[in-house]
């Protein structure tokens, strides 16, 4: 392997940033990453060279802007390896399945039913709960297995003719656990259900080819794949975009606006209402090229021999349980455990301590707590830039944590 | 390693466990999520016919703060009506530095909790669920 991991590092300022007289050993990337140079400086680049709103302006600042924003969603569309204008730009994840949720959910009849699973984050839940309170349509949850992995041997028996979408994690923010895409589409497929991923976790691990996973939607966050906060992405099949009705209304969606009625824009700008995020885009579109410039066989075997790393130290704790898949097979590194006899707040604080930022609690997916009866997890979510010292200061911070809080 | 925030008085309220634990007859329950961290308290009195706490129990599923605290809350509830425990709140404030003055015993073991703002909500849940129970 020859991860230089050192040149990744110096890529992202934070992370040479003392914090209290110590730098930071960051592993809680899962809920935000940092940002590389490449990004800071494509936003930079927008706000002091071409500020200005997008699409109507005919001035050269609006011509620029636009381009900017059009080329960060080719970047964008070439990662997730789509067509361009099948990208919408978004809020953020959570505000991308609210989106499919009004507006694919407009086209649902009372009755039909959408399948998401146990281990989904809230905001897998939630927009889908709002419909069935909307539109009469019914929710069922696939069950996980002990390992904390979607339990699709269940999915014959939940998936019916009214089954409309299967919307699921691609991989877990718990439990780091990967989805056999090929089996759910496949599943799916059997009643006609459409399949969208919830590519919040994956997304930050490397491009993607969505055509190949045979999928119908999937969305992402920025702020999670090294991208600035307040944007993130949906994807769907053009033939899908184009039935949906628009989310939002308001400037830029429109075809033409009279005092009767308005027509819509076709996508992606359909979906677009209002002026968009343009420098957040931009810096979607740089972290997208970022990553597509990576390699990614290295990064992602780094990524796991650090997984690898951890999991060997938490199994040398007293009272250390991992909680998710025990092998490094069809995972991701978000890696969850419990401390028998300390919360898991406790054990993020003491961490705190010694310089190690990691996220305890539930992980914002409570059904699973729930499953499994947790108060909550410590997670350690790991990207490219981290390293062996990361890790082990987490494994110092634990076992003292072990030592003195029970 | 700078883990000022746990310091002894604090780790010992919470494994005293004063009170923990649920009422046979309880007068009146009430339970408290704080839904950022999923920490859980519920709470037990039995009262007598003037409101003041006769009994108190609680059991928390939450963090050592939260687990110290309704423990601490514990040890000096009893004998107190609603107004009586509004004022051990004040002094919990006060020990987190959202009040001024000095906080009293057993509140002042909280003193540590201060610079850590986003941990002040595990300290002040077992307050929130007895101020459900009273009213």
């Amino acid at each position: 392997m020859s991860f230089d991991v050192a040149a990744v590092r110096r890529q992202f300022p934070i992370l040479s940033v003392v914090v209290d007289g110590r730098p930071v050993h960051y592993l809680d990337n899962g809920a935000s990453a940092q940002t590389p140079d490449a990004v800071l400086d494509a936003v930079r680049v927008y706000e002091t060279t071409g500020r200005a709103n997008v699409l109507r302006g005919v001035h050269r600042l609006a011509e620029r802007a636009t381009e900017a924003y059009e080329n960060a969603r080719a970047e964008v569309a070439a990662f997730l390896g789509v067509p361009e204008m099948e990208v919408v730009f978004t809020g953020g994840c959570t505000a991308a399945i609210n989106l499919v949720a009004y507006s694919y959910g407009s086209l649902l009849k009372p009755g039909d039913r959408i399948l998401v699973s146990e281990l989904e984050h809230h905001s897998n839940i939630v927009p889908w709960q709002m419909l069935r309170q909307r539109a009469g349509i019914e929710l069922d949850f696939a069950p996980v297995t002990v390992d904390g992995r979607i339990d699709l041997d269940a999915l014959p028996r939940l998936l019916t003719p009214r089954t409309k979408l299967v919307s699921v994690a691609h991989v877990s923010n718990v439990t780091g656990s990967l989805v056999d895409v090929r089996a759910v589409v496949t599943l799916a497929r059997t009643v006609g259900a459409k399949v969208m991923l919830d590519g919040a976790q994956r997304a930050p691990h490397g491009p993607l080819d969505l055509p190949a996973l045979g999928i119908d939607f999937y969305v992402f966050a920025g702020h999670k794949a090294y991208g600035p906060n307040g944007i993130g992405a949906l994807w769907a099949r053009a033939e899908l975009l184009e039935a949906m009705p628009p989310f939002h209304g308001g400037g830029s969606m429109i075809g033409r606006v009279t005092k009767a009625e308005t027509t819509w824009a076709p996508p992606p700008r359909r979906f677009e209402a209002g002026t968009p995020p343009i420098g957040p885009a931009i810096g979607l579109g740089a972290a997208c090229k970022w990553m597509r410039a990576l390699d990614w066989t290295d990064a992602h075997a780094h990524e796991m021999a650090l997984v690898e790393r951890l999991m060997g130290g938490l199994q040398k704790i007293d009272g250390a349980q991992l909680f998710g898949p025990a092998s490094l097979q069809n995972r991701y590194p978000v890696v969850s455990f419990t401390l028998d006899g300390v919360h898991p707040h406790d054990v993020a604080q003491t961490l705190d301590s010694f310089g190690v930022a990691v996220r305890a609690g539930h992980h914002c997916a409570q059904p699973l707590m729930d499953r499994f009866d947790l108060d909550g997890t410590t997670r350690v979510s790991i990207a490219p830039y981290n390293d062996k010292t990361d890790i082990d200061a987490l494994l110092t911070g634990v076992e003292h944590a072990a030592r003195t809080l029970r | 390693m700078t883990d000022q925030l746990y310091q002894d008085r604090i780790v010992a309220l919470a494994k005293a466990r004063t009170g923990a634990g649920k009422l046979s007859d309880p007068t009146k329950s009430a339970r408290r999520d704080n839904p950022l961290c999923g920490d859980r308290v519920v709470v037990d009195v039995r009262l007598d016919g003037e409101g003041r706490i006769l009994e108190f129990a609680h059991q928390v599923r939450g963090c050592l703060l939260c687990q110290a605290s309704a423990s601490a809350l514990s040890a000096v509830a009893v004998g107190r009506d609603a107004a009586g425990v509004e004022a051990l709140r004040h002094d919990a404030e006060r020990a987190l530095g959202r009040e001024a003055g000095e906080p009293h015993e057993p509140f002042d073991a909280f003193k540590p909790v201060q610079n850590h703002k986003s941990r002040h909500e595990c300290v002040l849940l077992p307050f929130e669920a007895l101020r459900d129970a009273l009213t």
